[in-house]
């Protein structure tokens, strides 16, 4: 099955290559989409085929972040198809071959068991989503993704080192040295604190740099800002639940090995941080993608936030994966259509949205009251959950200043939106050729469908689907 | 076997301070070339018996390191036509001293870490260490995008010498893996190179600064 899954995509993407049609070629990534996601509910559905090797095993946190990002690359890969007909002026053999591309690397991070498979993973996902963000081959662009693969390169270099350090703990602890998930997990009380330690810094800061964690986060407004909206829509959900799971892994040989304490205090610290760099970096933010880039910033750290308050708010954390990755994909689709009807992405120029694009607009600022953490939409009771959770838990600091950042990116970001959606229209924005569609306002239209259900109540699969993975958190056999 | 192993790390050590201290690129890429190949051959002289497995992972390790990546580099350096200065922020001297000191110094704090397997230890823990701060040095002290390239060589080349410590644990294909990741990475970093020699008739990353608050 995770053959299928990963080779179906690669084999659309090579078929893009020879595909000599402009038009016809970005159907490729829909069919992606569907088949990756047929896949994947036939895997949620068939437990049997979760197990294929001891390198490849689908546990319950990897299947929460595959259909998470399955779901959402399903949905943005019809939007993908409709946004590069507007797009005919440029070739894009390229990235529609990396589109395809990614869901197959993709699917091979959340089945690794070998730690050193998932960083071969991860890394792939990093290279194959750099095309992508030079789309539009402009300056800034360039500017963009050069940041993003040196920043990207030397931060996952680094959660190489942690690996190693990681297998490394286990020699000098005196079982073998091992990359495998479940050994290390066996044999979690016996390696060495202090490579473990230091194991943990570094895979923190490496992944971290991929989840785009302050202070590690500084090429993600220039990516976010430069990449097209569906880029940003997959990156933000995509590449960065995979890092996530990667920081799960580690969480959990921390757990087994009795380094909890260190681990929260850690994680704890870092998750803040993020929230009060992205609050600060909020505040007249004029450019309305790279807001929605400190907007992931934000939310980063509270999943980082809620992975350090313990297994107590593990649930709300899973929960907050799924709302906020399908909230993202429904804030940088829309910022997308914004964007292209606007010719500029600068509040200077950008009013007046809900006018000019009256499903855009509406949805752009929907996005912005869900994700901020507004009933009745699911990012609400997630972060309600992880609140609570925090309070309970005795963080009565960490869950007070939680609060409190979460009330600046209200501010902040209202500030930039209010500007955005409301208004006059300027003249010149009103003659561009960009109309919406229906591939390009039906995939939004259906991300609010979703977070407004899980918002109401959380369907019992997906209710059971989380309290496997929060179970297989606390206890992995 | 040890003393081989040794010396050719010494000689790692020591191609770290030419690094640091050449002033043109290209001798740079060779410079870096020449360490590849020395780690590569690094794993051979560990183990007694060479096993088939190790044999292919190391010509691999040769031939990428070595050879591919190198002549990826200098083929992207005759396309851009630009002065093949290295450009650094602090001297050539300088830095040289710096990387001396830091090679001292890892040595000296290092030594206090006991030994799990041996003699090996010794040298590989801070062998792998100064590289990836050499590393560091030359990605951070360097404005040519092309040079910034090659401090993150060094630092892959440190990670690859710490590798060394767990031979038995890393499959022949996660290794491969990780040198297929490593040569795409930088042959999409040079294509990104190229294309920032056209868009700003420079290679220098000093004129990246359009994208900030």
């Amino acid at each position: 099955m995770v053959y299928f899954q990963v080779i179906i995509p690669i084999a659309l993407a090579l078929i893009a290559l020879v595909v000599q049609s402009n038009r016809i070629r970005p159907w490729l990534v829909p069919i992606a989409g569907v088949f990756h996601f047929c896949l994947t509910l036939w895997l949620l559905f068939d437990p049997e085929q979760c197990y294929v090797n001891s390198w490849l095993i689908l546990d319950p946190v990897g299947k929460i972040i595959l259909f998470n990002v399955s779901l959402l690359y399903l949905i943005c890969s019809f939007y993908a198809a409709g946004y590069l007909q507007y797009r005919q002026e440029r070739q894009n053999k390229i990235f529609v071959a990396c589109l395809a591309a990614f869901i197959g690397i993709f699917s091979m991070v959340c089945w690794s068991h070998n730690l050193g498979v998932m960083w071969i993973s991860i890394e792939g996902t990093t290279l194959i989503t750099a095309p992508l963000i030079y789309f539009n081959k402009s300056k800034k662009s360039i500017e963009a993704t050069w940041k993003y693969l040196i920043v990207g390169s030397v931060g996952i270099a680094l959660a190489l080192l942690g690996t190693f350090f990681l297998a490394y703990s286990s020699l000098v602890g005196g079982a073998d040295a091992s990359m495998d998930f479940y050994y290390l997990l066996e044999n979690g009380a016996t390696l060495n604190k202090s490579w473990l330690q230091a194991a943990f810094i570094l895979l923190l800061i490496g992944y971290g740099t991929k989840m785009g964690l302050a202070p590690m986060h500084t090429w993600k407004p220039d990516a976010y800002g430069e990449a097209p909206g569906i880029v940003g829509a997959l990156l933000s959900g995509g590449v960065t639940s995979g890092a996530f799971l990667a920081i799960t892994r580690i969480w959990q040989i921390c757990n087994v090995a009795g380094e909890t304490e260190f681990t929260s205090k850690i994680l704890m610290g870092i998750g803040l941080f993020s929230m009060l760099t992205a609050s600060i970096f909020m505040m007249n933010q004029r450019d309305f993608k790279r807001m929605l880039a400190y907007s992931s910033v934000e939310h980063m750290g509270i999943l980082i936030l809620g992975l350090s308050v313990g297994t107590t708010a593990l649930f709300a954390t899973f929960f907050h994966v799924i709302a906020s990755t399908l909230t993202k994909g429904m804030l940088f689709l829309s910022s997308g259509n914004i964007h292209r009807a606007y010719a500029s992405k600068n509040t200077r120029q950008v009013t007046g949205a809900i006018r000019r694009l009256p499903i855009s607009g509406t949805l752009f600022l929907i996005g912005f009251l869900a994700i901020t953490g507004t009933p009745p939409f699911a990012p609400f009771v997630s972060e309600f959950m992880i609140l609570t959770n925090a309070f309970t838990a005795g963080h009565l600091v960490a869950g007070s200043l939680y609060i409190l950042f979460m009330l600046i990116v209200f501010m902040g970001m209202g500030i930039t939106v209010v500007k955005v959606v409301y208004g006059e229209a300027p003249e010149d924005a009103m003659d561009t050729p960009y109309h919406e569609g229906i591939m390009t306002t039906m995939p939004l239209v259906l991300f609010l469908l979703m977070i407004l259900i899980l918002g109401i109540a959380i369907p019992t699969p997906l209710t059971q689907l989380i309290n496997e993975a929060v179970s297989f958190m606390e206890k992995p056999f | 076997m040890i003393n081989i192993f040794n010396s050719l790390l010494v000689m790692i050590l020591a191609l770290n301070l030419l690094a640091l201290g050449s002033r043109s690129i290209l001798s740079v890429i060779r410079i870096i070339a020449l360490q590849g190949i020395l780690l590569g051959i690094l794993p051979l002289v560990l183990n007694e018996g060479l096993s088939i497995p190790q044999l292919i992972a190391s010509l691999t390790a040769i031939s990428i390191k070595g050879v591919v990546i190198p002549m990826v580099m200098i083929h992207a350096m005759k396309n851009i036509r630009i002065k093949r200065e290295v450009e650094p922020t602090i001297g050539f001297v300088p830095s040289s001293i710096l990387g001396a000191v830091i090679t001292g110094s890892v040595f000296l704090l290092t030594n206090q870490i006991t030994a799990g397997n041996g003699n090996y230890v010794n040298m590989i823990i801070p062998a792998a260490i100064t590289t990836i701060l050499v590393g560091f040095i030359l990605l951070v002290t360097r404005y040519k995008a092309i040079s910034q390239v090659m401090g993150y060589l060094v630092l892959e080349n440190g990670i690859y010498i710490f590798s060394l410590l767990l031979i038995e644990a890393i499959p022949l294909i996660v290794e491969m893996g990780m040198l297929l990741d490593l040569f795409v990475s930088i042959f999409i970093i040079t294509i990104i190179t190229n294309h920032i020699n056209n868009a700003f008739s420079s290679l220098d990353t000093r004129r990246l600064t359009t994208l900030k608050e």
